[in-house]
């Protein structure tokens, strides 16, 4: 029986972006509102899961022609290279630092290492959890 | 000097850059060529530092790297760190110098290459660390490399035995050895190598100091493959022989002699220390050299020889402790010479062997075989191998003109002084001392006529040969003659490394002698006609005697059973462990998930309710809680609802959306109780769960009521309430369990701790950041593990690829 997955398809594609831009905001708003690493990276997780539901792999994959494996070993990479980081400057394992800067137009904005650490978070997390999708829904 | 922090780091980013650049650096030229500068460069560095160490100088610098746990990354360089830095750097140079044209570019020299390289770090981090948690850590990066190197040709069944084997026994003692680094620190308060030493008097009084020291020596045993431990050392022999002249011979199996040396200021005034330390080195000695012999391949025939030549050092250093039992006199100098004779030796002995080493590579390179029984009269055919050959067997069984036979005299010298020592009841057993190196000595002599001659006088037998041999590109000989003149050399001149490098290295090993340049004799090849003389010239006299009729007594070593050694013993250990370990395990596991849940449930109602109820911390009061309001009671409501019908669903679907309920309206609740961070988290959490529920349900059978006795059913209801009272009590008694320290303090001021309002996020980023670092990288592992575990499983039909 072939599924009609019409509607389902045309709400994807609007939803999906709205969900990418959550995410996102998400990742950024976390340090000093509801958001952060993790729950960012598993929305946009949740995103890509929703496209592979109401599409294809092959059309995914064309679309994000990414290893997620290597996503989520990247994402480790960072955010454990981040807390070594501290010890070239001098400084235990893990210290984060931050800064304000002014930039113009969007005014006083902070700059954190916290950020890096983060965005290796949320690699891992939206690496791991469309690897463990793919694969289970894959192996047939 | 954290220069020095960065020729430790300098190894493993060159080991990172070649997996990524092998590819592209393969097409212009072997890789070795871009591997050589490596050591060479670290080597000059150090070389540079050489004059200000023999000026008693040391070098130090301390990064902090988790300073709440006293741990640090603490680099020091002292006499003793040079000389093994410069072993490393040293014979690593050589080594892959030689690898160049011993491995043809067919092999996967990335990963041969990235390997060695990981072994050069790390043991430059074992040398060069103060901080015994960073030791440790180096300490089992050497083991874990030595494992990939010795593997290194893993179609081989018997380089991943041998492999296994050196991993077992190494880590096995690493382990040991962080037990007892962590009983230092609980007497001393400090991991810092130079604190112990610092705060001796208090240190050494504590209870743990003795077991600390006898788990420390397990770890230096067993990695310089002292006796009983040495039977890893010729099953590694199935490693590149390049390999073999580096890990196996030179600096690896040293690491445990560093280890001696470096812990000698610690517990050399102990008794036990001596007798472990001498005592073990001296058997594994006479074993290691009485074993070389029987042997019929020329790597195995090394291997024994290797070993046998560690535990003479290691034996050096135990009679050289007894000078930390006397201080500082003059009559103690007699003592502190075996350590000297030691440092000497272990020096000597890496320039020998590692020239030996290289030409039973060069042999098996250019023959085709190791096998003494068809090898012979190599001579005219190889002869720059011949003379190498010469030199390092001549060397190795103490004769002159070569460096093995200073330190040999001296070796005798130690021996034959230790007979006075009144100290550890030595008197009654101290004749055993110089007999038992005498004996070995004899063997040791024995064993390198049997390497030159076997292979390369006698008859050649071309019949017996797969090639025919010829003698090697020069290439192959240049990393061997260096290190041959440097035998030579040391012998014409032997003080010049007394005084730069030996002598240092013992105002390492003796930190509390006030002056350390009488502790450096004077090294000349003649001494006068005395005892050490006599000795050699029975050495040589013996020797010969034996040698000649070796086909006599050599049936000798038949009457030894198989089913006796060491070997069968490691093998039954090991397969009785697994057959132990595999029933004990069949038991519990039982593949039923309900048995599972029963286990994980029992512990946690027994730990945790057992936990409250025996601490009187099982208290409720009504007193703290905020009044319950009627949307929270239909909430309560919907999810009791949702959880009751979960047991009586009849289809998996059902029972997945019911699930659903109860995740979404948690979600609700973290949202009244303004938590939105949850509320979020918890709500994507049960999308994704619910998407993966619904792939694996594709897999799975149609639920079927359960065939159960009554009474697993009712066994079941009562663990389930059980969990559930438990949880709900828990959760209603901690609002008045204030028996830690409120950490409110932290989130209050979070902005200024940690630059964040938001409190969630400051405690994922900053304040628990190494749980979040940790749970990431298990995270990695958990979703590589699905991965693996359905993508990889061998197909059905197919074969177990494993061989």
């Amino acid at each position: 029986m072939k599924i009609n997955d019409v509607i389902l398809r045309t709400v994807v594609k609007a939803v999906v972006f709205i969900i990418l831009t959550l995410g996102v905001y998400l990742f950024f708003a976390g340090h000093h509102a509801p958001g952060g690493g993790f729950i960012g990276g598993l929305v946009l997780a949740s995103a890509i899961v929703l496209l592979y539901l109401a599409y294809d792999i092959e059309t995914v994959h064309n679309g994000m022609p990414f290893d997620f494996k290597k996503v989520a070993a990247f994402g480790v990479l960072l955010a454990t290279g981040t807390a070594a980081g501290s010890l070239f400057f001098d400084k235990p394992f893990l210290t984060q630092a931050y800064t304000y800067v002014e930039v113009p137009i969007f005014g006083e904005k902070g700059l954190s290492t916290v950020t890096l650490f983060e965005a290796g978070v949320a690699l891992t997390v939206v690496g791991v959890v469309v690897t463990i999708i793919l694969s289970i829904s894959e192996d047939e | 000097m954290a220069i020095l922090f960065l020729a430790i780091l300098f190894p493993f980013i060159c080991a990172a850059l070649v997996s990524l650049l092998h590819k592209r650096l393969r097409r212009i030229a072997h890789l070795g060529w871009f591997i050589l500068p490596i050591p060479l460069i670290i080597f000059l560095f150090l070389i540079q530092y050489i004059p200000q160490i023999a000026e008693g100088k040391t070098l130090i610098h301390t990064y902090k790297w988790i300073p709440s746990f006293h741990i640090n990354f603490t680099t020091y360089l002292d006499g003793l760190s040079m000389i093994f830095g410069l072993l490393i750097t040293g014979v690593g140079s050589l080594v892959i110098l030689y690898s160049i044209f011993y491995l043809s570019t067919k092999e996967s020299l990335h990963h041969f290459y990235c390997y060695l390289l990981l072994f050069m770090g790390a043991m430059l981090g074992v040398v060069f660390s103060d901080n015994l948690m960073v030791l440790y850590t180096f300490w089992e990066l050497t083991s874990v490399s030595s494992f990939l190197l010795i593997a290194f040709w893993h179609h081989r069944k018997a380089s991943r035995a041998g492999a296994k084997k050196a991993m077992m026994i190494t880590v096995f003692g690493g382990l040991s050895m962080l037990a007892g680094f962590l009983m230092l620190y609980v007497a001393a308060d400090t991991f810092s190598i130079r604190g112990i030493v610092a705060t001796l008097d208090i240190v050494s009084q504590h209870a743990l100091f003795i077991p600390a020291l006898i788990c420390i020596l397990l770890g230096a045993f067993t990695k310089s493959a002292q006796f009983p431990f040495h039977i890893w050392l010729p099953d590694a022999m199935e490693a590149p022989t390049p390999v073999s002249a580096y890990l196996h011979s030179a600096t690896m199996v040293k690491a445990g002699i560093y280890l001696v040396a470096r812990f000698s200021p610690i517990f050399g005034g102990e008794a036990i220390w001596f007798w472990l330390v001498s005592g073990i080195g001296l058997i594994t000695l006479f074993w290691g050299s009485f074993n070389a012999v029987r042997q019929i391949d020329l790597k195995a025939l090394l291997a024994y020889s290797t070993i046998s030549q560690l535990g003479l050092i290691m034996s050096l250093f135990g009679l050289g402790s007894v000078g930390h039992y006397y201080g500082y006199a003059d009559s103690t100098l007699l003592y502190t010479q075996a350590s000297f004779a030691a440092l000497f030796h272990l020096i000597n002995h890496s320039t020998f062997k590692g020239a030996l080493f290289m030409m039973v590579g060069i042999v098996d390179h250019e023959a085709g075989t190791r096998d003494i029984r068809r090898l012979g009269g190599l001579m005219a055919l190889m002869p720059i191998t011949f003379t190498i050959a010469v030199i390092g067997s001549f060397s190795m069984a103490g004769l002159p003109p070569f460096n093995g036979f200073l330190s040999k005299e001296m070796f005798f010298a130690a021996v034959l002084a230790i007979r006075d020592v009144e100290a550890f009841s030595i008197a009654d057993i101290g004749l055993l001392f110089p007999m038992v190196a005498w004996v070995a000595s004899i063997f040791t002599f024995v064993y390198s006529m049997i390497l030159i001659s076997r292979t390369f006088l006698g008859r050649f037998q071309p019949e017996r040969l797969d090639k025919k041999p010829h003698e090697a590109p020069f290439g192959m000989l240049i990393s061997p003659i260096i290190l041959c003149v440097l035998v030579v050399g040391i012998f014409l001149f032997p003080n010049l490394i007394g005084h730069y490098l030996l002598q240092p290295a013992m105002a390492s090993i003796y930190p509390s002698f006030p002056s350390i340049s009488e502790l450096t004799p004077h090294i000349s090849a003649w001494h006068g006609f005395n005892m050490e003389l006599v000795m050699t010239i029975g050495v040589v006299i013996i020797g010969t005697v034996l040698y000649k009729t070796l086909k006599s007594w050599q049936p000798l070593y038949r009457l030894f059973s198989q089913r006796y050694t060491f070997n069968a013993y490691y093998n039954q250990a090991l397969s009785f462990a697994e057959s132990g370990s595999t029933k004990l395990t069949n038991r519990y596991m039982t593949g039923n998930l309900t048995h599972y849940f029963i286990y994980i449930y029992v512990f946690f109602i027994a730990l945790i309710a057992g936990y409250f109820i025996w601490s009187d911390a099982m208290v409720l009061r009504v007193t703290r809680d905020a009044a319950v309001e009627s949307h929270e009671l239909i909430l309560v409501f919907v999810m009791m609802f949702a959880a009751l019908w979960i047991v009586f669903a009849k289809g998996r679907v059902t029972a997945m959306l019911l699930n659903g309920v109860l995740g979404y309206s948690i979600a609700f609740f973290f949202v009244i109780f303004r938590a939105p961070d949850l509320a979020l988290t918890q709500l994507v959490v049960e999308s994704v769960t619910t998407a993966l529920f619904l792939l694996c349900f594709k897999y799975l059978p149609d639920l079927m009521p359960e065939q159960k006795q009554r009474k697993a059913r009712w066994s079941h209801v009562t663990i389930s309430i059980l969990v559930g009272a438990t949880v709900t009590l828990v959760g209603l008694a901690v609002v008045h369990y204030e028996r830690f320290e409120s950490i409110a303090t932290y989130f209050n001021d979070a902005y200024e701790l940690a630059g964040g309002s938001n409190i969630v996020n400051t405690i994922l980023g900053d304040f628990r950041a190494f749980d979040t670092m940790l749970e990431v990288v298990v995270l990695l592992i958990a979703g590589l593990g699905v991965y693996t575990l359905t993508k990889l499983k061998p197909r059905k039909g197919e074969a177990d690829n494993e061989n």
